[in-house]
């Protein structure tokens, strides 16, 4: 830890001469950062010398891989609802942010990364670690912005901030020459920004659209909610229940929405898209009048497109307009923050209760539980079975944990069967789907929401992608619990040569370490277990112990993730087996 | 949208106001790369309003891609206004510079006709070459085009396309709404939804 005893640090008042690495300093302070993940190096190092002089108020958690310092940005974003900031030195350091900007660009998620670059007079000469990270984040970022002169970092960190959790929110990458770093410059204060002439957060809302999208839910029989994260990203919960509750309309849900309405919420109808469950997929193309909020219509929401829904009026609701309409032809196109919008709409819906509509969910539902969840939660075989873990999990923890969760099977089955009683609480990789990004964003997700329980389920494939992250938890002891679900294959692959490529397994047999013994050599206790009457022990255990944990349940080696939209078919097509 | 006819590719003019800042070339630029769609041709160059710059660009799509494209130009920071355009809605220009040996022009008055004929000038006479100019349609430079290349056409090259959208009242007081603090209720955010029933439809 810091062996340095420093005074707190005053932010000038007057101007002064600093430097522009101070003023980078003094810019996170302005904006209430109070966590930082990041890895030094030769083009950064005046930012962290001057961090040195601040560490009093502003905790910089040193990572072991840059691509495990944006993740925890993203995790601590996703948690906290707040930006989530990140330091790199230039060439390789930035480079190993490009997949986390590329995840947090495609799950909108708010990120202010700083790298280091080298001295001006050096640009495009091929200088030692010098890369063209502006173009190369071009297409992964909201924003970028490359420094070379200090006295542009108070204005352009405002301005980064601004558009990183403004609107829709996203990335953004901010370059600092070295020279501009070191140079002295006149600070005459910060001001935070709150409008740029060439970006415009939110449309304006359109009360004409309103008023038709409320004539719409009110004529129709079977109308059905489909929320994504826009409803987290709009802190609009409240309102999202309110409208939901007084509709009486089942709402259905995309795995970046996971949590916004609690699991148990009558009118929550469950998960769509690929593996989502049986109704809602179905219903989709049965519904009269399909409310869209917040969400975009991915494929693995749609499955194929040209026979999604085409019997429903639709009504999409999106503070990006550029959603509306991209992929499904909208009826009734509601741009806005849905924070604005829906209670605008909830005020002109009649109440009602749609009982036999929602019954047809339950009917559904009742299928899908005896042709696949019963013998998912409940396992009758020897070996363990991912949905039990997650199902276990649910009744010691209360529903009340973070889960956040890394990518293949037991993503699905986490964002399946996990009960999540409170918002924010499911944190994953849904856009990307970035093998790796668990353990790093939980680890984030911790500094986001330090009083809450943090479970990160990994399979044994994705931890591997970045465990040397354990490093990161034993140096700065963040509490995350490490549920690692081994079923000694890349799960999700070979699930898809099984019913795709005639069990031609190719590459998806993995070997891997014992990891107890990885966890133990970071310090980190641990166990591992494989037989069923251990497991809820082996939880509690984890669950209560002091600080970080990891727990290894094996399980079934081939089992798959049911239903499934196969990739090409209409959702109304999922298959139970 | 449903029910229309969005399959007819036509050529398109799309415009945008933009800051004048480092790195906006690329990001319109990938917005049209990522999609695989082919830019016929690109302009860009100051407009009326001091500091702002303008982009023409050209390409043949759908009316619904090209309305999907200029959204996502004008989500880009820095991007104040995109408007699209067909042809009929803008008058615009593109010039060719023609290069051809000097004795032949001098040598064969019919040359001289024929480049009056198709509303060319002299741009630079040398005792080797001379450099005619036209501007206008494609057709009407490539005319040229074709009648100069029997006569030992050295050297072509047309420029892009500039275009004035007849239905402007330019960009300053747009500019104005942009630059108060608080957007203001009357600004349109995205004029093509105006025309609703272009757009969406019941
Ligand atoms: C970085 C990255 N590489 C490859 C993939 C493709 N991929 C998706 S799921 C998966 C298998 C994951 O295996 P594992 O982590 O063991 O989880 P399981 O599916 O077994 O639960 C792979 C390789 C990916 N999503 N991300």
């Amino acid at each position: 830890m810091l062996t340095k005893e420093k005074q707190a640090t005053a932010l000038p008042k007057q101007a002064t001469s600093i430097s522009g690495a101070e003023a980078v300093i003094l810019a996170l302070l302005e904006e209430k950062v109070d966590t930082v993940f990041g890895y030094p190096g030769g083009a950064i190092m005046p930012v962290y010398d001057a961090l040195f002089d601040y560490t009093d108020r502003l905790n910089h958690v040193l990572v072991r891989h840059e691509q495990g310092g944006i993740h925890a940005g993203q995790g601590y974003a996703r948690a906290s609802g707040k930006v989530g900031v990140v330091f790199a030195t230039s060439g390789p350091g930035a480079t190993n942010l490009v997949t986390g900007l590329a995840d947090a660009q495609i799950d909108s998620t708010p990120l202010v990364c700083i790298s280091g670059q080298v001295y001006a007079h050096l640009l495009g000469t091929d200088a030692f670690q010098e890369i063209d990270i502006l173009n190369i984040t071009t297409p992964v970022t909201k924003w970028n912005y490359q420094v070379a002169n200090a006295e542009e970092i108070p204005d352009v960190l405002a301005k980064a901030f601004y558009i990183a959790k403004s609107g829709r929110p996203g990335p953004v990458l901010i370059d600092i020459t070295k020279n501009a770093q070191l140079q002295q410059f006149e600070f005459s204060g910060y001001q935070p920004c709150q409008h740029i002439r060439s970006y415009r957060p939110k449309p304006v809302v359109r009360q004409e659209y309103i008023l038709q999208a409320a004539e719409l839910i009110n004529q129709a029989q079977k109308p059905f909610i489909l929320w994504g994260q826009g409803v987290m990203l709009g802190a609009a919960e409240k309102e999202f229940r309110a409208f939901v509750e007084k509709s009486g309309i089942p709402a259905a849900w995309t795995i970046m929405g996971a949590g916004a309405l609690p699991s148990r919420h009558p009118q929550n109808v469950g998960m769509l898209g690929m593996h989502g469950n049986y109704g809602p997929n179905v219903l989709t193309n049965e519904c009269d009048v399909l409310i869209a909020i917040g969400m975009r219509f991915d494929d693995r929401v749609t499955g194929r497109l040209d026979k999604y829904a085409r019997q429903a009026r639709i009504i999409h609701l999106d503070i990006d307009p550029t959603e509306i309409g991209k992929n499904v032809p909208v009826t009734v196109p509601v741009w806005g923050d849905c924070k604005e919008t829906l209670p605008l709409l909830t005020e002109l819906v009649e109440p009602r209760q749609h009982t036999a509509w929602l019954q047809q969910f339950r009917r559904y539902n009742e299928q899908e539980i005896e042709a696949v969840i019963q013998e998912e939660l409940f396992p009758t075989s020897e070996e363990m079975t991912m949905g039990e873990v997650v199902q276990q999990l649910n009744e010691l923890t209360g529903g009340d944990a973070i889960v956040v969760s890394d990518v293949g099977q037991h993503q699905m089955v986490a964002c399946r069967y996990a009960s999540l009683n409170h918002t924010r609480s499911n944190i994953t990789s849904g856009g990307l789907g970035t093998m790796g990004f668990a353990l790093p964003a939980a680890i984030g997700a911790k500094y986001g929401a330090p009083e809450r329980t943090v479970v990160a389920v990994i399979g044994d494939g994705g931890f591997q992608m970045t465990l040397q992250e354990l490093g990161t938890i034993m140096q700065s002891g963040a509490d995350v619990k490490l549920l690692i679900l081994n079923n000694r294959f890349l799960g999700m692959v070979r699930q898809w040569q099984e019913l795709f490529h005639e069990r031609r397994y190719s590459f998806v047999d993995i070997a891997s370490p014992d990891f107890v013994k990885v966890a133990d050599g970071y310090g980190i206790s641990g166990k591992s277990v494989s037989k069923r009457e251990e497991l809820r022990g082996a939880l509690q255990q984890m669950l209560s112990h002091q600080g970080s944990y990891l727990l290894e349940v094996m399980v079934t080696k081939e089992n798959n993730v049911f239903p499934m939209v196969p990739q090409g078919c209409s959702v109304s097509e999922i298959r139970l087996s | 949208m449903r029910n229309e006819n969005h399959t007819q590719k036509e050529e398109f003019n799309i415009t945008v106001y933009t800051e004048n800042h480092i790195g906006l070339l690329t990001r319109i630029a990938i917005i049209f790369s990522r999609r695989k769609i082919n830019v016929e041709s690109l302009n860009t160059s100051p407009s009326e309003v001091e500091g702002i710059h303008r982009f023409s660009i050209v390409m043949t799509e759908t009316a619904e891609t090209v309305r999907k494209i200029a959204g996502q130009i004008e989500k880009q920071v820095g991007v104040l206004k995109v408007y699209f355009n067909t042809n009929q809605d803008v008058v615009w220009q593109e010039m060719a510079l023609y290069k051809v040996p000097t004795d032949v022009i001098a040598e064969r008055a019919v040359v001289e006709r024929l480049l009056r004929e198709n509303g060319a000038r002299a741009v630079v006479i040398r005792k080797d070459y001379t450099v005619f100019e036209t501007t206008g349609h494609r057709e009407e430079t490539d005319n040229l085009l074709r009648v100069l290349e029997p006569y030992g056409l050295i050297e072509f090259v047309r420029s892009a396309r500039i275009a004035i959208i007849k239905d402007s009242e330019g960009f300053h007081r747009k500019l104005q709404e942009f630059e108060q603090s608080e957007p203001h209720d009357e600004v349109v955010e995205n004029e093509y939804l105006s025309s609703r029933e272009k757009v969406f439809t019941m």
